[in-house]
């Protein structure tokens, strides 16, 4: 990336001795959708918030096109941003709400009128301009917000954790909407969120975050597929894990209960006697042996849940159970309990957890 | 320009002080009765004084009926209007909160006219009568402060489903209301009832343009004739106010929670 | 009440719900009378009065016997009392409520104001004004701190050129601003305790999103703040006016007769007729009762009209 069009330099921050930010470093380019992802408590708020102007860094530097933001006030800063919890403005009608920006700006009344229709058909609520917030749904009203974000031409969009407060259904279509007004708009986004299959479905990169630092900057496909700490690798998606035993560190054998396999090139220190924890995504294994699958351990089916369209087995293999996903196929009858099973996999798959 | 937490300091400052030199000034006065030291000489002859004993009593007395009554018929509406009529909820609110519309010396007028000796419900004719018709006076008084905890206190608790599970178990309306309902909202009808004591302690009007001994014109009567009893009687005043909203307090604490609710 | 009767006709068991139609209203009932007997009937029974003669013919001369100079004074005086104690008990109390709701204060100083003020705005009546008489009066503690004073500066400074010595302090609790003031002590915490919910109700986040869109603190203010507040501050304004419209308990503690606030006045003909007409007091309280009344009904308009984004 030559010239980051959003650049985080070293932040750090404290509040009361307690350091909730440190060693962060960020860079985005322009039109770029990067998600901050991590469990509750992991300063991704706080970076946000810092990048808003809300708090101000204890160290390092935000830069934004170039200049440097850091000391500037949140209303100097030309951000725009979605809270969790809506936050319209409940006297205020739609229309005056997406206009507010505007109008604190000192925009004419044609230019207001005119953004605000734009605005409206943007988010598909185009005949709610004259309703007032009780009036819509959580997903309209999240939707609106987004509008009176972006109304005023933000140099930058700010989501923070915006699909929290919505019902399932609502949060999977609002996600898609936003990314596509976001790709149509070409906008530099920053979106929080603790829900990792959001974060992997709608973002260009990914920030996992713990303890106030970035464990794994990545595309949605690097941070899934090769997870770089314990930490991503079991926040992100689900995690099978088996324990075993370096046999001999040279060729990359490990015993797992009392089969052994091969996770060639993957043990990089480790000497034999060294226990380790292998981790396989449920959607590398099956119950069928495949052709890409070089490795088998054997197990016992220790319970099986029908989900309509997936079987989800779990398998005992040694004191682990592993957890698969198979499709259901009407003709074929699921797996029942206490079968012996044969767990297939792909030994370039198997990633091991040090 | 300094910081807002300055100012708010200072705000907090010179309200702090108007509202307590009144409080140390009244002190300080009621400590004055004997020449050059200060004393509770003040507080010996208000306690000693057999009209204070006999008016305090009466109105303590006055103050449980008016309690009693309150919750009488509060807490039976409040809970049906929750649970069958909530319909009739904006009409009973604001008639509840016509007390505060209507000043106290207003309706006492009312009934000084409307239950004279004459009056097809002559409750002045008598001095029971006319006690009766105090308690009354009072519990409109309390009307909007008693409605209100026991509504509050209501709403926490799901009305309706206890009220099912207690008529799924057998029981009848009574058992309900005393049983079931009264004890899930006690500490409401407690708050309510501290909150009454309070404002009818002392209560002037009324008792006096109904002519009964209670404390409020014996308040005003010492506090024409005397120079220092007046001081001690307010801070008396001041301390049972005082205790009465600690008590609300403590008890609000202890009030349910209704966090089992889904929301 | 057609589709009830109708009901009734077609199926058998609709006997027994016409029976147990009444029971619903039963249980309201108690309630009805009280209020009808104890706060309506009363009330109107006044209001009947002020329209009538003697002889209980309908009149409008009670109502015009009101112009009379001293009884128009005295409803003049409760206004400007019943006003200044309101408005300016508002604008503290609003004042006190940021300051412990935004100021940044430690948690403390909020649960300590919140309980001072329960505590004070029930300390009314005649222990109030022997507070503010050991306090403000001719012996109070107050008035004797700053004789001190006047008497220590006069003694030991040399005063500038053209102005003489200081006056005694001599505030006269028995006037306008005294009653006010004394007022003051529970209508300020009164707006503190009913305004400090309506603030915590602004949520930080109309202002942070506010901060994003561009908007000063001002224009935050103006465009959101103040309208949310506005209800609820003008709702309270019109209980505190109420609240001193009708007090007398102090005023009469305090100043004897010799303020001649509506109240005073309308005590004073209760007990002996003093204007020597009957329906003359009833048309003084009906006047009462018309001054708070309208105001809760400017109140109950402005909310309609400016609360249309409320649910």
């Amino acid at each position: 990336m030559s010239d980051p069009f959003l650049s985080l330099q070293s932040m750090k921050k404290s509040f009361a001795g307690n350091t909730v930010v440190q060693d962060f470093d960020l860079d985005v380019a322009a039109g770029e959708f990067v998600s901050f992802l991590g469990p509750s408590g992991c300063g991704k708020t706080t970076v946000l918030r810092m990048v808003a102007g809300f708090e101000e860094p204890s160290a390092g530097r935000i830069l934004i096109g170039g200049k440097d933001v850091t000391r500037l006030k949140p209303n100097q800063r030309n951000i725009g941003m979605v809270f969790q919890a809506y936050a319209l403005f409940p006297n205020l009608t739609v229309a005056q709400n997406i206009a507010f920006g505007l109008r604190v700006a000192g925009v004419g009344k044609a230019e207001t009128d005119a953004r605000v229709a734009e605005m409206l058909s943007l988010i598909k609520l185009p005949d709610f301009g004259a309703r007032y917030p009780y009036q819509l749904s959580g997903g309209q009203q999240q939707r609106v917000a987004l509008a009176r974000a972006l109304a005023p031409r933000p140099r930058l969009l700010l989501l923070d954790e915006p699909l929290s407060a919505l019902d399932a259904k609502v949060r999977v279509s609002l996600r898609s909407e936003i990314r596509a007004i976001q790709r149509d708009l070409g906008i530099t986004t920053i979106f929080v969120t603790h829900d990792q299959e959001e974060a992997l479905s709608i973002s260009d990169r990914i920030v996992v975050m713990y303890g106030g630092k970035a464990e794994q900057v990545g595309t949605p496909f690097e941070i899934y597929n090769r997870p770089a700490t314990k930490f991503v690798a079991n926040f992100v998606g689900t995690l099978n894990t088996l324990d075993g035993v370096v046999t001999d560190a040279g060729s990359g054998m490990v015993r797992v209960a009392s089969e052994e396999i091969s996770v060639k090139g993957k043990l990089n220190g480790s000497k034999a006697g060294d226990r380790v924890t292998l981790a396989l995504r449920p959607e590398a294994i099956s119950l069928t042996r495949g052709p890409s699958h070089d490795a088998s351990l054997s197990g016992e089916i220790a319970d099986v849940h029908f989900l309509g369209s997936v079987i989800r087995v779990l398998v005992g293999v040694g004191d682990s159970r592993i957890s698969l996903d198979t499709f259901n196929n009407p003709s074929t009858p699921p797996p029942a309990i206490g079968d012996r099973a044969a767990v297939n996999f792909s030994s370039g798959d198997v990633l091991v957890l040090h | 320009m300094r910081s807002p937490r300055f100012w708010a300091w200072v705000t907090f400052g010179v309200g702090a002080a108007y509202f307590f030199i009144p409080l140390i000034a009244t002190l300080e006065f009621s400590l004055r009765m004997r020449r050059g030291v200060y004393s509770f000489d003040a507080y010996a002859v208000v306690f000693g004084d057999p009209r204070f004993q006999a008016t305090f009593g009466y109105s303590v007395v006055v103050a449980v009926f008016t309690i009693l009554l309150g919750v009488l018929i509060v807490v039976p509406t409040a809970y049906w209007i929750r649970l069958r009529m909530p319909q009739l909820r904006p009409i009973v609110e604001f008639i509840t909160l016509l007390p505060l519309v209507i000043p106290a010396i207003v309706i006492v007028f009312g009934y000084i006219r409307m239950y004279g000796s004459n009056s097809p419900l002559p409750f002045l004719a008598t001095a029971r009568g006319t006690d009766v018709l105090l308690i009354i006076g009072y519990s409109t008084l309390a009307l909007p402060y008693m409605y209100r905890a026991v509504d509050t206190g209501l709403r926490t608790i799901d009305v309706r489903t206890l009220t099912e599970a207690a008529q799924i178990l057998g029981a009848g309306w009574t058992t309900i209301v005393t049983r079931v309902i009264l004890p899930n909202v006690l500490i409401a009808v407690l708050s309510g009832a501290f909150l009454t004591f309070a404002i009818v302690i002392g209560e002037f009007t009324m008792a006096s343009l109904l002519n009964r001994p209670a404390f409020g014109p014996y308040l005003q009567n010492i506090g024409a004739n005397r120079a220092y009893e007046p001081a001690a009687l307010a801070v008396i005043a001041f301390v049972i106010t005082w205790g009465c909203m600690s008590v609300i307090q403590l008890l609000s604490r202890f009030a349910p929670k209704s966090a089992n609710r889904p929301h | 009440m057609v589709g009830e009767a109708a009901v009734a006709r077609s199926a058998p068991p609709a006997g027994r719900r016409a029976v147990r139609f009444p029971t619903h209203w039963l249980g309201v009932t108690p309630f009805a009378l009280f209020a009808l007997f104890f706060l309506i009937l009363p009330t109107m029974y006044l209001i009947v009065g002020a329209f009538q003669n003697r002889a209980g013919e309908l009149t409008l001369d009670n109502i015009r016997a009101l112009a009379q100079p001293n009884i128009v004074a005295a409803y003049w005086i409760s206004i400007k009392i019943s006003f200044a104690s309101a408005t300016i008990g508002a604008l503290l109390g609003l004042a006190m409520a940021m300051a412990i709701v935004r100021g940044g204060l430690p948690g403390w100083v909020r649960s300590a104001t919140l309980t001072f003020s329960g505590v004070a705005s029930n300390f009314a009546g005649v222990p109030l004004a022997f507070a503010f008489l050991a306090t403000l009066g001719r012996l109070g503690l107050v008035t004797i701190f700053f004789n001190f004073l006047v008497t220590a500066i006069n003694e030991n400074v040399a005063l500038p050129l053209g102005l003489s010595a200081l006056g005694r302090f001599n505030f006269n609790i028995l006037s306008f601003w005294g009653l006010t003031l004394t007022y003051l002590y529970f209508q300020i915490p009164l707006m503190i305790v009913i305004i400090t919910p309506a603030l915590d109700g602004l949520k930080k986040e109309w202002g942070e999103a506010a901060a994003t869109l561009g908007a000063t603190t001002l224009q935050y203010w103006r465009m959101v703040a103040i309208p949310v507040l506005w209800p609820s501050f003008l709702g309270t304004v019109i209980l505190l006016f109420a609240n001193s419209f009708g007090a007398i308990a102090t005023a009469y503690a305090l100043t004897g007769s010799s303020l001649n606030i509506v109240p005073i006045l309308l005590y004073a003909q209760i007990r002996g007729d003093v204007l020597n007409n009957p329906h003359l007091g009833y048309a003084i309280a009906f006047g009462m009762i018309f001054i708070t009344g309208m105001a809760n009904a400017f109140y109950i308009w402005f909310r309609a009209r400016s609360e249309r984004w409320l649910r």
